[in-house]
């Protein structure tokens, strides 16, 4: 099954690789990765997708750890989330089917970012079956070009709570990595 | 000495260039001697080390710095340091990072990287070691600025050997070994926010163990590297007597219980000892202490120790439940872990189990060849158990290569003491020994150090002869010479119809060789000259090379082939004792 972890690492060149190479090396293989800045300047965030199975889940988070430069990670699969993917979308949209186009876009709460005489751009915003559910009935007005970014993922309700940046010396106690609400 | 007044405590921040910061570091990790070999993008470092108390082992070869480095930490359970130029010189080293890697050895590597501005412009000797050297290092840093040094060398330090000790390469960029910049080394702590070296179990997971402890009928502890590793040899020995459980070894963890103790089983795994293995298919609990259950001693998983419960105690969490799925795992420090046991172990009467093994012990074809009579024909058995008698005495330490003298020496040599066998399990480096001697014999120098090699493996990395002669190091080498990539021959034997395709050898003559070099030579092909030469090479003031030349198509008994079950053991056959008389 698919498994979705949030992943905090330090905003260090290199990490990136590191968190891509560990996947590689141990041959699991990442549905989709997203990373990008935190509300700390000196924390990347990631969401990444993986198929694994119980055990396997067990063991890529594990491996993640042994990262030095990974802080948190927190396997969010089973747990209440928001889980979005944005998409933008090139559709071929002549005189007549134009209209129809749009009512789908607006359907779907889509907005359209670029008109031109052939084709329309939407943007949209969701859950992945959300957007799944858009390109198939775009599909027969004939889709030129498609991008999506990749899950982001957030817990609903409590937030996860980095430690403060410690040393060996002190450790980081257990306090420090759990979830606060 | 420029950087004396560094060390007092009147002054702490001083103006040093990055490569005096770097020997600087190095002494006050505790570091008195480094492996390395010089070339232009280190040589700002290399310039620096006249003003540094640090004593520069020159190697030929930077993959011998590597296992150098590694054999001074596995005979001292402190951090070996290789020092090593960009490009060639940095890529030389990745077969003995990844050998340190897979055998938890916690080694150093710097290596000297071109200018930062030319990072990327593919200058010459440039290599990104730190892209290459990612999945085969415990973690790696590139240094591009002289300020960073102080600091990456103490993390480097830290994360080699804290936790699940490993390999830790630094490189740094010509530029920031030369700019000078302020020195302070109380500021440069290191700082690793996401690195957890130190977990425990939870109290309920004692428990469980515990109460599997007490109620199995036929426990056996698997020992490993991590014994050793740890520190673990009394705890486990008082658990083992406490408890009465008998103990198995890995390869790695031979030494980690004595080879002489009642409890001791021997050797477990593809040439394990037959009653080892059958007594782990047999047991209704097994407790690994420190081991990873490598493929090399488990045998097909689906059938291994199929009947038993299963408590690992292991300080790496991504091993729980990798190749075995355990019932009870105790992540933490081993040593830390038994404290915790010990006090509730209660002692339980497992005669009935001890008994049945023994009874199983009565089998011992293995040991078959080291009682022959001597008909005039040389088995590697015979010179390790020999090596063995004349060496128990003492302080000896046992480096082997990768091979069947490598088995041979693992089932003929007792080994009674912790560090007492350095020998590459993991990876099955071939040329391992030669190099890895001579940094157990920098750090241990008043250890007897031997050398068991291959024919084959010695001739990867005998260049390093130089090197003993150079720092007149008293190091003993056996070769076990039988013309053939033995252990590759002996597959080709069972699992390609003797089709003996690139394993014979055209040797030369190694005792000329090593005359050439300097170091007093023999070549041994009688059983009666094997003791003989053992005591000439320990009495001689020097190092002594032995050229055993001994029976060409010898087998590695007993043997579980790749992906059989443990208990199915290919036995030897009882022709081979009539062939050593016949022929």
């Amino acid at each position: 099954m698919l498994n979705t972890y949030v992943v905090y690492v330090e905003n260090k060149p290199g990490v990136l690789t590191r968190v891509a190479s560990l996947f590689r090396r141990r041959a699991f293989n990442i549905d989709s990765l997203t990373v990008g800045r935190t509300e700390k300047p000196e924390v990347s965030r990631m969401t990444i997708t993986v198929d694994a199975d119980h055990d396997q889940a067990r063991r890529i988070e594990a491996n993640l750890y042994k990262l030095v430069n990974v802080l948190l990670v927190e396997n969010i699969t089973h747990q209440p989330a928001i889980v979005r993917d944005l998409a933008m979308i090139k559709v071929a949209a002549t005189h007549e089917a134009r209209s129809h186009v749009l009512e789908l876009a607006s359907v779907f709460r889509a907005r359209v970012v670029d008109v031109a005489p052939d084709s329309l751009t939407i943007e949209i915003t969701g859950a992945e079956d959300k957007i799944d559910g858009l390109l198939e009935v775009l599909r027969p007005y004939g889709v030129l070009e498609m991008v999506r970014t990749g899950i982001v993922a957030m817990r609903r309700g409590k937030s996860s709570t980095l430690g403060s940046t410690t040393g060996p010396d002190e450790g980081v106690p257990e306090e420090d990595v759990s979830h606060s609400v | 000495m420029s950087d004396k007044s560094a060390t007092s405590k009147s002054v702490t921040v001083k103006s040093m260039s990055g490569a005096s910061i770097l020997w600087e570091c190095l002494e006050r990790e505790g570091v008195t001697s480094v492996f390395g070999y010089p070339g232009g993008a280190i040589l700002p470092a290399y310039d620096a080390l006249k003003g540094s108390k640090i004593h520069h082992i020159l190697v030929r070869h930077e993959q011998g710095a590597t296992h150098m480095a590694d054999g001074y930490a596995r005979a001292s359970g402190q951090v070996g340091v290789a020092v090593a130029t960009s490009g060639p010189g940095a890529t030389n080293m990745v077969t003995g990072i990844a050998t340190a890697m897979l055998d938890s050895s916690p080694i150093v590597c710097i290596t000297g990287q071109v200018g930062s501005k030319l990072i990327g412009s593919d200058a010459f000797q440039e290599t990104d070691i730190t892209g290459v050297t990612l999945p085969i290092t415990k973690h790696n840093y590139l240094v591009t600025h002289a300020s960073e040094v102080a600091r990456t060398i103490r993390e480097a330090f830290y994360v080699a050997r804290s936790g699940r000790p490993g390999p830790v390469l630094v490189d740094i960029t010509k530029d920031a070994q030369q700019t000078i910049c302020e020195f302070d080394w109380e500021a440069a702590k290191p700082q690793l926010p996401g690195y957890r070296p130190d977990l425990s179990p939870e109290p309920k997971e004692y428990e469980q163990a515990l109460e599997l402890i007490h109620n199995s009928k036929r426990p056996v502890i698997l020992a490993g590297h991590g014994i050793i590793i740890s520190g673990a040899m009394n705890e486990v020995r008082e658990f083992a007597e406490r408890a009465g459980i008998p103990v198995a070894l890995t390869l790695l963890g031979l030494g980690a219980f004595p080879a002489s103790h009642p409890l001791n089983l021997g050797m477990m795994g593809m040439h394990g000892e037959a009653w080892v293995n059958h007594t782990i298919q047999e047991a209704d609990l097994l407790l690994a202490f420190g081991m990873r259950f490598d493929d090399r001693v488990t045998g097909n998983l689906k059938t291994y120790a199929s009947n038993a419960k299963k408590i690992h105690i292991e300080i790496d969490p991504a091993e729980i439940n990798k190749n075995v799925k355990v019932d009870v795992p105790l992540v933490g420090d081993l040593r830390e872990v038994l404290h915790e046991l010990l006090p509730h172990v209660e002692s339980i009467d497992r005669s009935e189990w001890l008994d049945s093994i023994d009874k199983l012990k009565g089998d011992a074809a293995v040991r078959d060849i080291q009682n022959l009579p001597d008909s005039g024909h040389l088995y590697a058995a015979h010179v390790i158990n020999d090596l063995w008698r004349e060496t128990r005495a003492g302080d000896a330490i046992v480096v082997t290569d990768v091979g069947q003298h490598q088995m041979w020496e693992a089932q003929y040599y007792k080994h009674e003491k912790a560090r007492s066998l350095i020998t590459s399990g993991g990876l099955g480096t071939m040329g391992f020994a030669l190099p890895a001697a001579i940094g157990a014999k920098v750090a241990r120098p008043e250890a007897e150090v031997w050398v068991v090699v291959g024919d084959g493996g010695f001739q990867m990395t005998l260049c390093e002869l130089a090197t003993i002669v150079q720092e007149k190091l008293k190091v003993n080498i056996a070769i076990i010479n039988n013309g053939f990539l033995g252990m590759v021959r002996q597959w080709q034997e069972f699992f390609y119809e003797r089709n003996y395709a690139a394993t014979p050898l055209l040797n030369p003559d190694f005792a000329k060789l090593g005359e050439a070099y300097g170091i007093r030579s023999m070549t041994v092909t009688e059983r009666s000259q094997v003791v003989p030469a053992v005591r000439t090479a320990r009495e001689h003031d020097g190092p002594v090379l032995l050229n055993f030349r001994v029976e060409q198509e010898d087998t590695v008994y007993p043997m579980v082939a790749a992906g059989a079950s443990l208990h199915e053991m290919i036995r030897r056959p009882s022709k081979i004792v009539e062939t050593a008389e016949d022929e």
